[in-house]
């Protein structure tokens, strides 16, 4: 049950202790940091990730729709790929956005309160 | 016709002066990075410089080695080649590759980077019983890294015989083995320092190539992508099929499951892969990590889309039967471009050939290091110093240890890439991906988000997927039976798909929430309170 080997700790700089931490999860400010992390990426990822499976499916199961031509010699399995292209650069900074002004505020006001605590 | 020209390229590589560029490139590459290597030595002093580069590296420089590490020959001579022969099919390894990076922005990097230290153990085993959690973590950072290791060795061996015009399976040999040797040489002087300078460099140049190809066919074509995919597909001899789903993987049911397979393995992968994973220790804080990521979506999305222009464009401009003849999985159509680009009877074709093949040759070197990197890491930081040694092994012990593990590891690989040469290093990459999607994945996530994980279920999970994944390869077509099998004189294989993921993902993941429920173990909150809230904030990092 109980670790062999103690976790990683920075040398020197005692980790706040268990007690302290299991406080910290319990508390509403933590909370707030968990649901405005989760209640992001969660759903997103399952969404892109089914954006990427339609992608594959219609690419197996649909080739008539895929072969459809667009402009040219460019077809709609083309266009689809390269919309998956953009909307995984636009996921990323979406996420870099949601981070910067949801999430890096919050963890850093509860780790200098933590570690300032010493 | 397709051994005529064929001939003509090894000729290309085989006149003197040409040969002697070739060499002189390569030799200019090994100079100039072990010259890297010696210098990031001297400033290795510690377990946290050979392991993590000493946390120093900002966002944007890791961002660059990540992508260095990702943009692995897989990506440069097996995806322009899985175009140029199968055309439109080929492009899904990309978007796959890509979209994967999504999953670690997400979901990994930066509670990784927050909680753990040195490898993809530390995490796995933060709240666990850490002996038979570091063991398994250990045992699947190996098998992952090994497959990726097979498919660059493969990728060494294909591209020297072609440039070199060495055709004797000793000389082959000879090449995979020099490569083995420098590998070993850049982990074991420079470490995870050394390796990151040497990935940064790798990427820049992987880039400019990559770049001046792609310019070099958009000019051919005027700037005119429909012309180029015309072409593409009429000198294909395929038509308009060419540019459409199916052409690999649309002619039976079980072709078509097989790519479902591997999207998922593309997807699932990249979050699992532990070489990608330890490079996230090398910034100082989980916002770092997280700019790495951002850069490494943005340098390998453009990187990928010039692919297209590297696979259409060899379509376009050469002769199937000409790529196939170099090379039956089409690795070669990426340096085969380059020679038709400068013109196969000038001068400049054959200087372009020779940049590009160094280039890809400085992209296999220093995949490579990195891969052992990871793999020895592990094997020191988790199975020696943790389960052999009990944590009491004292830094220079371990540091021993890692250095010992990558001379193993990089003798075996030297034995197994002799054995791959004939299968598309994409697809051989894909089957890593499938292996730590299922072995690594569910366990990483499950730690981090799920309370009620337990030691029973890390090890379900990393072992079930593992051994699942990894039996199911070696009962496909990949290992027997086929024309382009390992072993193509011999058929046991019962297992109809190449990538395993479709089964072995799934059974990772429920393998992880069944051992938890089943096992009586309680499990312990005060550990999981300390990762969460350490996962998000960072508090204790370093």
């Amino acid at each position: 049950m109980a670790t062999e080997t103690p976790p990683p700790a920075t040398p020197g700089v005692p980790l706040p202790t268990t007690e302290e931490f299991t406080e910290v999860q319990q508390s509403a400010e933590f909370g707030e940091l968990r649901r405005a992390h989760r209640s992001f990426a969660f759903p997103l990822t399952l969404a892109f990730i089914a954006w990427y499976l339609l992608y594959v499916l219609l690419s197996n199961y649909a080739d008539g729709f895929m072969g459809t031509r667009v402009v040219g010699n460019v077809n709609v399995a083309l266009v689809l790929g390269l919309a998956q292209f953009l909307t995984t650069f636009l996921i990323a900074w979406w996420y870099a956005r949601h981070a910067a002004a949801k999430l890096d505020p919050r963890a850093k006001a509860i780790k200098s309160r933590m570690e300032g605590a010493e | 016709m397709s051994t005529v020209t064929h001939h003509t390229l090894l000729a290309a590589g085989e006149a003197s002066e040409h040969r002697t560029l070739i060499v002189t490139l390569f030799a200019v590459f090994v100079a100039a990075t072990l010259l890297i290597t010696v210098w990031a030595g001297r400033q290795t002093k510690d377990a946290a410089d050979f392991y993590a580069g000493g946390r120093q590296f900002t966002g944007f420089q890791n961002g660059l080695a990540v992508s260095g590490d990702y943009m692995s020959a897989a990506s440069f001579l097996g995806i322009a080649g899985a175009i140029a022969l199968f055309g439109y099919d080929g492009f899904l390894y990309s978007i796959g590759f890509l979209v994967a990076w999504l999953v670690a922005l997400l979901l990994v990097a930066e509670p990784l980077r927050n909680s753990g230290r040195y490898t993809m153990g530390d995490v796995l085993a933060y709240r666990m019983r850490q002996r038979p959690v570091r063991t398994a973590a250990g045992a699947s950072t190996i098998v992952v890294s090994i497959f990726y290791l097979l498919a660059q060795m493969a990728g060494a061996g294909v591209l020297v015989s072609l440039l070199l015009g060495i055709t004797s399976d000793m000389g082959k040999i000879g090449i995979v083995a020099l490569v083995g040797v420098l590998m070993i040489v850049y982990v074991t002087i420079g470490g995870m320092k050394g390796t990151t300078w040497v990935q940064m460099v790798k990427a820049v140049l992987l880039m400019i190539g990559a770049l001046l190809l792609t310019f070099l066919v958009l000019v051919k074509f005027h700037f005119n992508v429909s012309d180029l995919l015309g072409r593409a597909a009429d000198n294909s001899g395929k038509g308009a099929s060419f540019l459409e789903p199916g052409l690999k993987y649309g002619a039976t049911g079980t072709t078509k499951l097989d790519f479902l397979s591997l999207g998922l393995a593309l997807v699932l992968g990249t979050a699992g892969l532990p070489h990608i994973l330890i490079r996230f220790y090398t910034v100082p804080t989980a916002k770092a990590a997280r700019k790495s990521v951002i850069w490494a979506i943005g340098l390998i999305g453009v990187f990928y889309l010039m692919t297209l222009a590297l696979g259409f464009g060899a379509a376009a401009l050469i002769k199937p039967d000409e790529i196939i003849a170099s090379n039956k999985a089409g690795n070669t159509a990426a340096p085969l471009l380059a020679l038709h680009l400068g013109g196969v009877d000038s001068g400049w074709g054959a200087v372009l050939l020779a940049t590009i093949s160094a280039v890809a040759f400085a992209t296999i070197l220093a995949v490579v290091a990195g891969l052992t990197l990871a793999s020895s890491s592990s094997f020191a930081h988790d199975i020696y110093a943790n389960v052999i040694k009990k944590g009491r092994a004292t830094e220079r012990q371990e540091l021993g240890a890692a250095r010992w593990a990558t001379v193993g590891i990089g003798a075996v690989s030297i034995l197994l890439g002799a054995l791959a040469r004939d299968l598309n290093v994409a697809g051989l990459v894909a089957l890593a991906f499938a292996v730590a999607a299922s072995a690594n994945l569910p366990t990483i996530l499950y730690s981090l988000f799920w309370k009620r994980f337990t030691t029973a279920g890390a090890l379900w999970s990393i072992y079930g997927g593992l051994v699942t994944a990894v039996g199911l390869v070696l009962f496909s077509p990949v290992v027997s039976g086929g024309r382009t099998s390992m072993f193509p004189d011999v058929d046991f294989h019962w297992f109809p798909l190449e990538n395993p993921g479709i089964i072995s993902i799934p059974v990772g993941f429920l393998l992880g929430a069944v051992g938890t429920l089943l096992s009586k173990e309680v499990p312990d909150a005060g550990k999981y309170a300390e990762l969460e809230v350490r996962s998000l904030t960072g508090t204790g990092a370093h």
